[in-house]
């Protein structure tokens, strides 16, 4: 048994998410969580669990059935000096919404000239693998990070959900917390009891090595470490495995210092390929890192289909042998 | 057995205090004004009517872009307006620029909001209110929102949001009445119904009677007043501020009016859509007419005054324009650079790229 000190718990995903909330509601009273059954049904993965009989109903609002109308409200709590934490039940939900991501949140500050700002924060379940119904398991991301002004967040692990949903509720601007929800209980990790915050902006190194960068994020950090693992013990190359944590804005430099060393570079996303942010991660390695390529870009991803039903969704999803195979075409161009 | 609908319907009869030949019809219903606010009302639209006629003027010159006539509005825009107070906040639509100069927005801002600059979007401190709405419909579920955070904070104040009867038809409206009713959040919701959406006139828009009833749907007030009779829009609005700041919730108010000019000055051509003879009748109702009567009948209203607002308003114009014109040209750079509190590297990158550029 591991010992962990008094002041660092071993979390789920979903513990970490819910402490972040906590620890902001309890340090900000302009913070307000609001979503369909956040209240005394805790969300429908628990993520605000208990917070409506430690915070009430003031803070911890159960709105109406109504995705445009949460967002919306969000917006006008924003503007009259609230910090909103909206809940959407699952990202693939979001879209009657999307009019006042894309029209309203993101152009506020910019529209008013910095009279009005949206500090506002929009937390959405993503990603397939749950074996949920149609459109619960949508990543679509890369229609958010297109929206100029929003940031686009998303952790793989209990320890990061915690610091960047923080930072994400500090930060002055809208930002979209998209959470992989095949991570939500599949592995603890130790979280300190105190408040702290990652960097939006910045990836992680999660696994250094000298040969090729396989850069991804989401719930297919986990999956790409175990393939990486895997086929590190099978063969004489190691990987550099990037997660990017934060979707837009990219970030350039530790993309570019990684591309630099290995030269070979793998994107594994399992949203369709077309559009997806591979292409934003493709085109800042045309600006920075061009010359140091020594074999084609591989990508990873989807299908340039919906997510299917579930009985079909392990084939959809990139694989760990879909993954080997783009590093081993990466390494042997 | 009488339908449910019918008995509904029944309920909205359209709320009156001065007719269009200004005599009091409802002096029960008659709001405490004072003779100055009388006369200040009055001023209000007249100013408002000569602004609508210099800016169609200036647009037809080239000196003013967007512009969405207001003229047969000014009673349910200036009227509604009266009854707030300076903190009340308000979510206007693309015609309501006339609310958001009573409410303290320079007239030069208002017009370079026509200009496509976007310091007239930029209200001053002070002025609670975002700037003119483009997408119809999605400032009412932010009212909703504005109108429930100041409920949190318990202030005697209220969010107000302007819209049209096309408005209406979206489900945004719908989101914002239903939220804001659930909440008790304190807000407004006032729906000028011009007769026309665009082209579109109001029976296409929907099924119901009045756009008023809607409010039944949401579990709220709702009331249909004559928007051309400046004391019921004022009367109206003055009860459903009271009734959101006792914590009785949310009022849809719908104003009976109509748009004398174009829907905006790009192009539309009523005539394609309207008659002369609605056109006629409408102006029968005419907002300042009446009210005009109303006041001369007090014996607290003469051409003189009348000619006074006009000659103020022309020269503040003049000025405003002016001011306008000289307001230097925004620079992409300064767009740029308003993206986020901080700039991430790829528009810093952007930024600098095109400053680069610029100064070869």
């Amino acid at each position: 048994m591991t010992t962990v000190a008094a002041d660092v718990k071993k979390l789920t995903m979903i513990q970490a998410i819910t402490d972040a909330m906590r620890t902001m509601l309890d340090e900000d009273d302009s913070v307000l969580v609001l979503g369909q059954d956040v209240g005394i049904n805790g969300g429908v993965f628990r993520a605000t669990e208990g917070l409506l009989n430690e915070f009430g109903e003031d803070r911890v609002i159960d709105t109406p059935l109504a995705e445009s109308g949460i967002v919306g409200t969000s917006v006008g709590l924003a503007v009259n000096g609230f910090k909103p934490i909206a809940e959407m039940q699952f990202f693939g939900f979001i879209y009657p919404a999307f009019n006042q991501l894309m029209t309203h949140a993101t152009r506020m500050r910019q529209r008013s000239l910095g009279r009005y700002t949206v500090p506002m924060v929009i937390r959405a379940p993503y990603g397939a693998g749950v074996k949920a119904p149609e459109i619960h398991s949508d990543s679509v991301e890369a229609l958010f990070t297109h929206i100029p002004g929003l940031k686009v967040v998303t952790p793989s692990n209990g320890y990061d959900a915690k610091g960047l949903l923080i930072a994400s509720i500090e930060d002055p601007d809208p930002v979209l917390f998209i959470e992989p929800m095949r991570c939500y209980r599949t592995g603890r990790t130790e979280v300190p009891a105190e408040k702290y915050t990652i960097e939006l902006g910045k990836a992680k190194t999660v696994r250094e090595g000298d040969d090729v960068t396989v850069l991804t994020w989401g719930a297919m950090v986990n999956d790409t470490m175990k393939a990486v693992e895997q086929w590190e013990k099978e063969h004489q190359a190691t990987c550099d495995v990037i997660d990017l944590r934060t979707l837009y804005p990219l970030d350039r430099d530790t993309i570019k210092t990684s591309v630099e060393k290995t030269g070979r570079v793998v994107i594994v996303h399992e949203a369709p390929e077309t559009g997806g942010v591979s292409g934003d991660i493709l085109s800042v390695i045309n600006d920075e890192a061009l010359f140091y390529l020594k074999a084609p870009v591989q990508k990873v991803t989807g299908f340039d289909t919906p997510v299917p039903v579930y009985s079909l969704e392990n084939e959809y999803l990139p694989s760990a042998r879909k993954i080997t195979w783009a590093i081993e075409e990466a390494l042997h161009y | 057995m009488k339908r449910t609908l019918e008995q509904i319907e029944e309920q909205f009869q359209t709320f009156q205090i001065m007719n269009e030949e200004g005599e009091i019809v409802n002096e029960n219903a008659m709001p405490d004004l004072s003779d100055e606010d009388l006369k200040e009302i009055m001023r209000r639209m007249v100013y408002t009517r000569i602004l609508d006629q210099r800016s169609i003027a200036l647009n037809r010159q080239g000196r003013l872009g967007f512009y969405a006539p207001t003229a047969g509005q000014e009673a349910s825009q200036l009227g509604s307006h009266y009854a707030l107070a300076q903190e009340d906040f308000i979510l206007p639509a693309y015609r309501d620029v006339p609310q958001l100069i009573w409410h303290g927005l320079p007239l030069y801002q208002a017009f370079l909001f026509s200009k496509g600059h976007y310091k007239g979007n930029q209200m001053p401190e002070g002025v609670n209110a975002l700037s003119p709405q483009i997408i119809i419909g999605a400032q009412i579920t932010q009212a909703a929102g504005v109108g429930l955070g100041l409920k949190k904070r318990g202030k005697e104040a209220i969010a107000i949001t302007y819209t049209g009867d096309g408005g209406a038809s979206q489900g945004d409206f719908y989101e914002g009445l239903n939220f804001a009713g659930a909440y008790a959040a304190q807000t407004v919701f006032v729906v000028q119904n011009n007769q026309f959406a665009i082209s579109v006139p109001v029976d296409k828009q929907s099924a119901a009677e009045t756009i008023a009833q809607k409010a039944v749907a949401a579990g709220i007030e709702g009331i249909q007043v004559d928007g051309m009779d400046v004391l019921a829009v004022y009367a109206a609005t003055q009860e459903a501020r009271n009734r959101a700041i006792n914590g009785e919730g949310p009022t849809l108010i719908e104003t009976m009016t109509y748009r004398y000019g174009p829907h905006t000055m790009a192009g539309d051509d009523p005539t394609r859509y309207r008659t002369d003879e609605m056109d006629d009748e409408w102006e029968k109702k005419d907002p300042i007419v009446r009210f005009r009567k109303y006041l001369e009948n007090k014996d607290l209203w003469s051409e003189d005054e009348e000619n006074e607002v006009v000659e103020k308003a022309k020269e503040e114009i003049k000025a405003a324009i002016k001011e306008a014109d000289n307001t230097p040209k925004q620079k992409v750079t300064d767009l740029i650079s308003i993206m986020h509190e901080e700039l991430p590297s790829n528009l810093k990158e952007q930024m600098e790229e095109y400053e680069e550029k610029e100064s070869k």
